[in-house]
């Protein structure tokens, strides 16, 4: 089973993301939804990288998704199955698959958002299989 | 009056691969000096200089002084590794402006004698928005292109034996390269023995780490005819940058698309036409990708066709890195498009190694992929041709 053997370092945190941070520290994954073309998207910033409309919300994702694609590091300290999620609301973003097989993983898994810790800071978004 | 309007007259690429005792500004002048020389020009004839982040300092001014340059143009482009080939560009639409009359374009870093592994040379990610969201994975280039790999793998069906096959042909070219830094041919099996670095790259998938740099010089054509070397002129080029766009991700394609059509556009010619290709090879699937993108196979199709020594120059249909590329020969700074310039212009000159050169070689493709092909990176094509 593979978990994070080493903590991951802690995430720097910019004033427009911190919504984000405190969302992970409260076990929600936060994701940005433009008001004007009502799509989601990655990163936070205060602008819509589609539309570009200043017309956006922070909304609490339902953190469910599936393996987009992903890749097996058997050496790395922390995480040993990077990956990008789609998520249920549309957006792929890079992450990391704990709680798993590596060698079971698969494109188009079905996967939760799950939460870890890293080194004195906000925790970081994972997945796990569903 | 652009494209026809400024030539490659002089390269230069250091035979270093680890640069003890030597800085990273010396570098930048010996090969500076390299190309000049190869040309028949001196530093007083330079009156433009490009350079990426790998230049210390503040780039063109710190090497401006350095070097002794009085310049009248300069520009410090960065895009990662296919930075180089973004400059020829510039260079020759510069020239063909008349802002410049010799463009010295130089590439050089000594990261591996420092051990100071920062990566792309130069490049600070400090304040860079999306590592906050990304870096605490730790995906360093082999995660980030072996997801590419596993994705292209899913959709297409490319198998690992057709990656090791990009780097069985680039190890039959490097054997001939005494200065390569991996000159064992290998195996399609030996590929596949390695040990897998990020699933399913396995190590000898990945490109070398290596020290050194090249440089490239080009003039107008009045001046090019005056100087003794093989003609060499850039005919079409094409830029582009792709990113994740906020989330709607699609990995089955890089900017090359875009970049190689716009280059194919100004040349007024088909990939059919090409008779050699340098191509980033960072990775064994960046090659695959890139074939598909630039169009000399269908989408998806890159896999089958790189198989059974099709890039092997004598031997396969579309000869590739002859120099050995990143794969084999050498790969300064993680950035890798100054060596697809200096090939493709051996190459067209006929002055690669004769066991690799390729016969009545015309026209040449030399294309950069700089940055990550699962986040953002930067495109450049470039269509040379034998004047």
């Amino acid at each position: 089973m593979t978990a994070a053997v080493q903590l991951p370092s802690a995430p720097e945190i910019w004033p427009e993301a911190v919504p984000y941070w405190q969302g992970a520290a409260d076990g929600v994954l936060m994701l940005m939804r433009c008001l004007a073309c009502e799509e989601h998207y990655v990163h936070p910033r205060p602008f819509c990288p589609h539309c570009g409309s200043n017309r956006t919300e922070w909304r609490e994702a339902q953190g469910s998704g599936t393996i987009y694609t992903f890749t097996i590091t058997e050496r790395a300290p922390v995480f040993k199955v990077p990956a990008m999620v789609e998520l249920a609301e549309g957006p792929i973003m890079m992450t990391a698959i704990v709680d798993c097989e590596p060698a079971e993983v698969k494109i188009g898994q079905p996967v939760m958002v799950s939460f870890c810790p890293t080194d004195g800071g906000a925790p970081l978004p994972v997945f796990r299989p569903a | 009056m652009y494209p026809g309007d400024a030539h490659i007259v002089g390269i230069y690429e250091h035979p270093v691969r680890k640069a003890e005792g030597i800085s990273l500004a010396q570098l930048h002048a010996d090969v500076a000096r390299g190309a000049l020389e190869d040309a028949g020009l001196s530093v007083s004839d330079v009156d433009g200089y490009f350079c990426g982040a790998d230049a210390p300092g503040i780039g063109a001014l710190t090497m401006a002084q350095y070097m002794g340059l009085r310049l009248r143009y300069t520009d410090s482009t960065e895009t990662g590794g296919s930075s180089y080939i973004g400059h020829v560009h510039h260079a020759a639409l510069a020239i063909a402006a008349g802002k410049c009359n010799v463009a010295l374009i130089t590439c050089a870093d000594n990261q591996v004698a420092s051990r100071k592994f920062i990566g792309l040379g130069g490049v600070d990610w400090r304040g860079a928005p999306e590592q906050p969201f990304e870096d605490g994975y730790l995906m360093g280039p082999p995660a980030l292109y072996g997801m590419v790999a596993q994705r292209h793998m899913y959709e297409f069906g490319t198998t690992s034996e057709q990656l090791a096959w990009v780097k069985v042909a680039a190890s039959h070219h490097a054997q001939h390269n005494p200065n390569a830094l991996l000159r064992n041919v290998v195996t399609v099996d030996e590929v596949l023995a390695s040990p897998y670095v990020a699933a399913p790259l396995r190590r000898l998938d990945c490109c070398v780490m290596s020290d050194g740099g090249g440089a490239i010089v080009l003039a107008r054509p009045e001046i090019a005819s005056s100087l003794a070397r093989p003609k060499v002129r850039l005919r079409g080029a094409g830029e582009a940058v792709k990113h994740n766009a906020g989330g709607k991700v699609d990995l089955s394609y890089s900017a090359g698309r875009q970049s190689g059509t716009a280059a194919f556009a100004e040349a007024g010619i088909t990939p059919a036409d090409i008779r050699y290709v340098s191509l980033y090879d960072s990775f064994t699937i960046t090659v695959i990708m890139q074939l598909e993108d630039l169009g000399f196979c269908a989408k998806g199709e890159g896999g089958r066709f790189v198989a059974d020594g099709n890039l092997i120059s004598g031997s396969g249909r579309l000869p590739f890195n002859t120099d050995g590329g990143g794969l084999c020969n050498n790969h300064p700074g993680n950035r890798g498009g100054i060596t697809k310039v200096l090939e493709a212009v051996r190459q067209l000159r006929g002055e690669a190694h004769p066991a690799v050169q390729v016969a009545d070689c015309s026209l040449a493709l030399a294309h950069g992929t700089g940055g990550s092909l699962a986040g953002y990176h930067g495109s450049a094509t470039a269509i040379l041709e034998r004047v």
